[in-house]
């Protein structure tokens, strides 16, 4: 089920982000390439650590260079977003590119009123007269369900209850119309019940505005209901790719194996899976596959030679060398 | 906001007591016989009961602080052993300029904190950074009176640039008065803004790495209005209070500063009132200039509390 | 009292002399592969070695004076008063005729004794007073704190001078008149870690087996807040020397004819025209005296507590 695969609204190829500290150089995202089509939610999916928030940021250049450095391409209509001049760069942030965060309540500015934050978004991208701005702001929180906009612009962010500020947020991201929108684990931070309403908010875009979507979650469940495809990622490496009904149903890579049997299940009355281990942190990469040492089925292969991601099926994308022996 | 503002007040008037307190127990502690020194030459037996029961020292201690408290609120802070002028118009008079120095230096010590904190912050790690933070070091360690004559060295006596000493209120001749003011001002104020500078460019550096100036970079802010308007905003906020704060060791250099420059301020004061033990005076002066620092550290939480919305916007 | 506080609404202490860190870990201090490793982190920070050579050689100055001096440092008229520095005498004589130079090493006496006694001193009140009113609570902790933000109100130099007022002059009055200036600090601070150590499990397990308060307090509260303390030490040494110096430059610290940094220099600015050497050259002592501390004390601060880094 590939939208628009044939015009990708964000093409990643090669993405490789390193950080230079004290114990040598050190890399966090290793060669994750992918695509994301008009409308379609692209999940990328992961322990904490395995560096799917630095990949999301690494897309708006928000990593601090140095002590980081990305190296790749990111095209974004025709353009490397890694090559832009930072002014060109700035145009599309919040504008064709939105991203929301994972804490609303940390991303707003405290000393600001959110109505004002609101109004700088957009300030910075139409040249619209203040009076004009100040009303879709309002517009746009009537939109995105906070009740009595007029009084709750003028409130700061510490009077807003978290669902309350990843709305504003997300309001923030759509006011001028993106064609991407980046979210990094946006309900993490949230109540369940707050959690349903904020996703719900995020399929409509997608579905009713055509917004392409990169979804970055450590939860399986929330991939499971709101995405098209899935990338998962282990200490910094696309290991598996591939539509969420493949993954689910048919997962080729012993990672996401074993990720799903640690999910609950209804049925059946079965001990809860484990990997068991830890994922490896990046100064401690054992050689070959990162995997390796966990695997239930590696072989000799494995802790030598690193897999590369080649296709499996048409659409479904692994790297092991006993799913897809080479 | 109006409970914070009435907490704070409250331990102020704690403070207050407690500081009242150790002033008086200083001097009480003080050795020799106050009503003795006061007679003098005239002591007889009978002058002596009276003058004692007078002062109200036959009293129990408790009932005599009492009394010094009532007095002192009420404005008296007693006679100058030396020359019998009251106590209170002697330390009014001297505070007055120890307060335009303070304030002189305030001003020059942020002017140049201020835009050093931020390039160091700005460009952090580069030479631009060691170079004005190693200067706020060395500034920072340099003894005020030290740097004083050294100033008076190179600008007055070599270069003949600014006078050697001396004090003239800015508002009876403005530019004789700052002029004056030159020198002491430099002196005292780039020892603060040493101090102030390292505190802009960590609150700065703590404030950049925060997620909300992540997240209006995402949202396409400029470099520019990003640090001088989404940062600057947090990060002054506490710089504002150290600040505040450090009005006590501003005070405490002017001491320092004024008797190096021949200031006629509170320094000079205290140090020949100890010097002639004249010791109502040292009170008054400590009295004062104590309060006025507890005074100005409730003023610098209650703007506090004005900037941080958190605070004021409940 | 007042503690800044940043718009998060969390304080504000970006040099670590106000909090303590998380709860200090249980004191590794004392294993020699613990003391190794430390001596590693310390000897990178270059400003830190520095200082720390600079300080042992005022250590080796103070103690060696009368052996390395050149001439008595009360002797008058050694030299033509208000002589240039020479071959004779290399800081130059002051207006008496004494040798500046042997003057200078005899004042880091009064420095040193002055900046380390009055800072252990402040800190043995200070930290005591911060283990009784952290441990106990209560009445006990609101009467030592509010006694503790009344010290704290008052300037430093201010409250040297009003203790001098009552005590009159001499080195031992100095060292009690600055220290009592450093006693707040250490209270708050030394208040502020046994808060975080009190809640820690084997100080509920050695309450619990029974072990009196004060063995609690002594034997297994001190020794974890203690690296936060010799920190705050080492970083208020610097300060009280400049208190000392402050006030003997008033006039208010050891009695002529002791040789006292900052009274020399207040003797030298009253011929600044003539012989500048005078007032100059002690400065400069002072200056890298102070400096070196400052380096030592913060490099001592960065190897103890590494949240500090940036």
């Amino acid at each position: 089920m590939a939208h628009g695969a044939a015009d990708p609204v964000l093409d990643v190829r090669g993405l490789t982000v390193e950080f230079s500290t004290e114990g040598g150089v050190l890399r966090a995202v290793d060669d994750v390439s992918f695509e994301i089509g008009r409308g379609e939610i692209v999940g990328l999916v992961g322990e904490s650590g395995a560096g799917k928030s630095l990949t999301s940021e690494a897309i708006l250049r928000l990593i601090r260079c140095p002590p980081g450095r990305v190296r790749g391409e990111v095209r974004f209509r025709g353009q490397n977003l890694l090559t832009l001049g930072e002014r060109s760069l700035a145009d599309i942030r919040g504008k064709d590119i939105a991203m929301i965060f994972q804490n609303p309540g940390a991303s707003l500015n405290p000393v600001f009123r959110v109505g004002e934050q609101m109004l700088e978004a957009m300030a910075v991208h139409v040249p619209e007269r203040r009076a004009a701005l100040r009303r879709r702001v309002l517009e746009i929180l009537g939109r995105v369900g906070i009740p009595s906009p007029g009084t709750r612009a003028r409130d700061y962010p510490h009077q807003f209850s978290g669902g309350m500020a990843q709305r504003v947020m997300i309001g923030m991201g759509i006011s001028c119309m993106p064609s991407l929108l980046i979210a990094d684990e946006p309900t993490t931070a949230l109540d369940v019940t707050i959690q349903a309403q904020v996703l719900a908010l995020i399929r409509r875009l997608a579905r009713e505005l055509g917004v392409a979507v990169l979804l970055v979650s450590h939860d399986l469940g929330i991939i499971s209901q709101m995405c098209h495809r899935v990338l998962v990622m282990y200490a910094g490496r696309v290991v598996e790719q591939a539509s969420v009904e493949a993954i689910f149903r048919a997962p080729a890579h012993p990672y996401t194996q074993g990720l799903i049997a640690c999910l609950p299940r209804l049925e059946g009355t079965g001990k809860l899976g484990a990997i068991g281990g830890a994922m490896p942190g990046l100064a401690a990469l054992p050689p070959g596959c990162r995997f390796h040492p966990r695997c239930p089925v590696s072989e000799p292969r494995c802790r030598v030679e690193a897999p590369p991601l080649g296709p499996l099926r048409p659409e479904h994308q692994v790297a092991c060398h006993v799913a897809r022996p080479s | 906001m109006a409970r914070f503002v009435l907490s704070r007040i409250g331990q102020t008037l704690a403070v207050l007591f407690t500081v009242s307190v150790i002033i008086f127990a200083l001097m009480r502690m003080i050795p020799g016989d106050p009503v003795l020194m006061m007679l003098g030459d005239d002591f007889t037996q009978g002058a002596y009961e009276q003058l004692k029961s007078k002062l109200g020292l036959d009293r129990s201690v408790v009932v005599q602080y009492l009394y010094w408290i009532g007095r002192v609120l009420s404005g008296d802070l007693g006679d100058s052993y030396l020359n019998h002028e009251r106590v209170s118009r002697l330390v009014l008079d001297a505070f007055v300029p120890t307060l335009v120095l303070v304030i002189a230096s305030l001003i020059v010590g942020v002017l140049i904190a201020v835009p050093s904190g931020i390039i160091a912050a700005m460009r952090k790690d580069s030479a631009w950074d060691w170079g004005s933070m190693g200067f706020a070091i060395f500034v920072y360690s340099m003894p005020s009176f030290w740097k004083g004559i050294i100033l008076i060295w190179v600008f007055s006596v070599y270069l003949g640039w600014f006078p050697t000493m001396g004090y003239v209120a800015p508002w009876s001749d403005f530019r004789e008065g700052l002029w004056r003011l030159v020198l002491p001002a430099i002196t005292l104020g780039t020892f603060f803004s040493g101090l102030v500078a390292r505190i802009i460019r960590s609150s700065l550096l703590e404030v950049l790495d925060q997620d909300y100036v992540k997240a209006a970079r995402a949202r396409g802010v400029r470099q520019a209005a990003l640090v001088y308007k989404h940062a600057m905003a947090n990060a002054l906020i506490p710089v504002v209070t150290v600040i505040g704060l450090q009005f006590g060791t501003l005070l405490g250099g002017a001491v320092l500063t004024e008797t190096v420059f021949a200031i006629p301020g509170m320094g000079r004061l205290s140090v020949a009132a100890i010097l002639n033990r004249d010791y109502a005076v040292v009170q008054g002066a400590i009295l004062l200039g104590v309060v006025s620092v507890v005074v100005v550290n409730l003023l610098v939480d209650i703007a506090y509390a004005f900037l941080n919305p958190r605070i004021r916007v409940a | 009292m007042a503690r800044p506080l940043g718009a998060d609404g969390r304080p504000f202490d970006p040099d670590g002399l106000t909090l303590p860190a998380a709860a200090p870990e249980p004191a590794a201090l004392g294993s020699r592969a613990a003391l190794h490793r430390w001596w590693r982190r310390f000897a990178r920070n270059r400003g830190a070695v520095f200082g720390l050579a600079v300080f042992l050689t005022m250590v080796a100055m103070a103690i060696f004076a009368p052996l390395i001096s050149p001439y008595d440092p009360l002797a008058q008229g050694v030299g033509i008063p208000m002589a240039s520095p020479s071959t004779a005498h290399w800081a130059g004589t002051d207006s008496f005729g004494r040798d500046i130079l042997s003057r200078i090493i005899f004042g880091s006496r009064v420095a040193l004794i002055v900046g380390i006694a009055s800072v252990l001193l402040a800190m043995v009140v200070g930290v005591t007073l911060g283990l009784v009113s952290g441990y106990y609570g209560g009445l006990v902790d609101v009467v030592i704190m509010r006694i503790m933000d009344g010290l704290f109100a008052f300037p430093i130099i201010i409250l040297a001078i009003a203790m001098m007022a009552v005590m009159g002059f001499g080195v031992r009055n100095v060292i009690i008149a600055v220290a009592v200036g450093f006693i707040a600090p250490f209270a708050r601070v030394t208040r502020g870690d046994v808060l975080a150590v009190k809640e820690e499990p084997y100080i509920e397990a050695a309450r619990l087996a029974g072990v009196s308060s004060l063995a609690i307090i002594f034997r297994h509260v001190l020794p974890n807040v203690l690296a936060p303390i010799i920190v705050q030490g080492a970083l208020r040494v610097s300060g009280a020397i400049i208190t000392e110096s402050g006030l003997s430059f008033l006039g208010l610290g050891p009695p002529p004819p002791t040789p006292a940094w900052g009274r020399m220099i207040a003797e030298g600015q009253t011929f600044i025209v003539m012989a500048p050497h005078i007032a100059t050259i002690p400065g400069i002592a002072l200056m890298i005296a102070i400096v070196a501390l400052n380096l030592l004390g913060d490099g001592l601060r960065d190897t103890l507590d590494p949240r500090m880094r940036r």
